[in-house]
């Protein structure tokens, strides 16, 4: 069974706030569910299906659906780090296609910079399988992507100037968006210059950390008729694990090589229909890896294609992230799955802001990469079209 | 993530042969009677197969850097890296006696073990 067209993305809110001080976790969830449901046009009562991760408080899905006052019939809490959001879309289209609900919901919250509790529902709070091979190494998230950054450079010969270019093209879009963290336009020099906290990654090659969360509702195509906001319908998904498979590693490339092209075969459209591309930016590798394994240049290709503002709206060939990003707008919770949505649905609805908004927008891709580029992560990829 | 090594070395039985190897300064991997592979991290059962016929074998030590970062924020810096081992897999670990500035991909470094919370770990210097 395909979910080709069986979903519509109708109500999207992003929370304002980049420091949620005095605010818990499942006050975030509830604000942003609201939202989401006033842009839909549709009422708490409307909900049948509930989805959210790793990042919501206590049980998750159960503890979650208690506050926020659901009464659901379908519950879904796939756990893919940043990249469960992308993945809870195509479950919940998958649902609505089998018939099991009409109107999902979708929240993520989630406070790192105000030190709010991590996230840990009990299956995450057990001790991982690889803890005592990898953790008195003392690895951390920055040079397992750095290493990932240094096999790409040693294979490929992608340069530190080139991965600047991501960060540049992200603070082109940020300058635009009010609410984003950074809004200064950065330079390939101010990138290169800034200081390295995992070689070869620079300060500015990362994600800011921030408060926040957002929200999605999806609905079925005849819920999404009635509905005055612009259509934004799901034509196809993937999603894929990749892991250190038994040491057998090569992490030239991510698990988005199968998500992506399960995507595109389910929405049958090809690599350059797509006219604009959220692509999750952890750091600015994680971006060029994902553009080649997507498929929109080939392996090693990644590199050229993003320098040269390849990346900024109304300049490059492939507009990305034109809220700004985890690069400069916000990263909630540390998962920039949802946002990575929301603003393709602004750009499929012509709500992106006017200096950034791609012109006859028709098309659009989310891809997220949850984990860590280096050992363990998923990846999963939408590809969503306006009505 | 203090008292982990230790944690699971008592509370892992199938692995205590590792732990026990690793006191003595010896790195041993788990390798697969069935697909004649050897893996790592180590566990009973064959991550390519899921079969039970698997066996302890002894790494040589010798291995080269398959990729490598500083983490610079450490106090003082250390290095991060995976090492491919001459018997096949990939595994992470610390280089150590090096400076960063010698690190390339594809140099030759041997097995070394330091103590980390009390439990020797396999780690790698210059060959």
């Amino acid at each position: 069974m395909s979910i080709k067209g069986k979903a519509t993305i109708a109500g999207i809110y992003e929370h304002p706030t980049r420091k949620a001080e005095g605010i818990p976790l499942q006050q975030l969830h509830a604000e942003v569910a609201r939202g989401a449901l006033a842009d839909a046009g549709l009422a708490l009562a409307d909900v049948d299906a509930y989805f959210c991760a790793g990042d919501a408080p206590g049980l998750g899905g159960f503890s979650m659906a208690e506050y926020l006052g659901l009464n659901v019939r379908h519950t879904d809490t796939t756990e893919t780090g940043g990249s469960s959001y992308l993945i809870h879309v195509s479950h919940a289209a998958q649902a609505i296609a089998a018939g099991k609900c009409k109107v999902a919901l979708i929240t993520l919250a989630g406070k790192p910079r105000s030190g709010g509790a991590p996230p840990g529902r009990p299956p995450m709070a057990v001790q991982p399988p690889d803890l005592p091979f990898e953790a008195p190494f003392k690895p951390t998230v920055l040079n397992n992507y750095a290493m990932c950054a240094r096999r790409h450079m040693h294979e490929f010969g992608t340069t530190a100037e080139q991965l600047a270019w991501v960060k540049v093209a992200a603070s082109h879009h940020a300058q635009h968006n009010p609410h984003a963290m950074l809004r200064d336009v950065v330079t390939v020099e101010d990138v290169v210059n800034s200081p390295v906290v995992a070689d070869p990654l620079h300060r500015l090659d990362c994600c800011v950390v921030s408060d926040g969360g957002g929200a999605l509702v999806v609905v079925a195509p005849e819920i999404a008729a009635s509905l005055a906001r612009p259509q934004v319908r799901v034509l196809g998904a993937g999603e894929a694990i990749k892991h250190t498979n038994g040491g057998d590693i090569d992490i030239t490339y991510s698990a988005g090589v199968w998500s992506a092209a399960r995507a595109f075969d389910e929405a049958g459209i090809a690599r350059g229909d797509i006219k604009y591309a959220s692509l999750y930016d952890s750091f600015t590798i994680t971006v060029l890896m994902q553009i080649e394994d997507i498929g929109f240049c080939a392996k090693g290709e990644g590199g050229r294609f993003v320098a040269d503002g390849g990346l900024i709206s109304g300049v490059g060939r492939l507009p990305f992230n034109t809220d700004g990003g985890g690069l400069c707008n916000n990263h909630p919770g540390n998962r920039g799955g949802m946002t990575k949505i929301l603003e393709a649905v602004r750009q499929l609805r012509g709500e992106a802001h006017p200096a950034v908004q791609v012109a006859n927008c028709d098309l659009a891709l989310a891809h997220g990469t949850g984990g860590y580029l280096g050992t363990r992560h998923g990846s999963a990829t939408l590809i969503l079209e306006r009505v | 993530m203090a008292e982990t090594n230790k944690d699971t070395a008592v509370a892992d039985v199938a692995m205590a042969p590792y732990w026990d190897a690793a006191n003595e300064g010896r790195l041993l991997l788990k390798h697969c009677r069935s697909c004649e592979r050897s893996y790592y991290y180590p566990r009973p059962l064959c991550p390519f197969c899921l079969g039970e016929d698997t066996e302890w074998r002894e790494a040589s030590g010798a291995g080269t850097v398959y990729s490598w970062s500083v983490e610079r924020r450490g106090k003082p810096p250390y290095i991060i890296a995976f090492v491919t081992l001459a018997e096949g897999p990939t595994i992470m670990t610390n280089l150590v006696d090096c400076e960063p500035e010698a690190v390339a991909i594809g140099q030759d470094v041997r097995l070394a073990f330091e103590t980390r919370e009390a439990q020797p770990v396999p780690v790698f210097r210059p060959a």
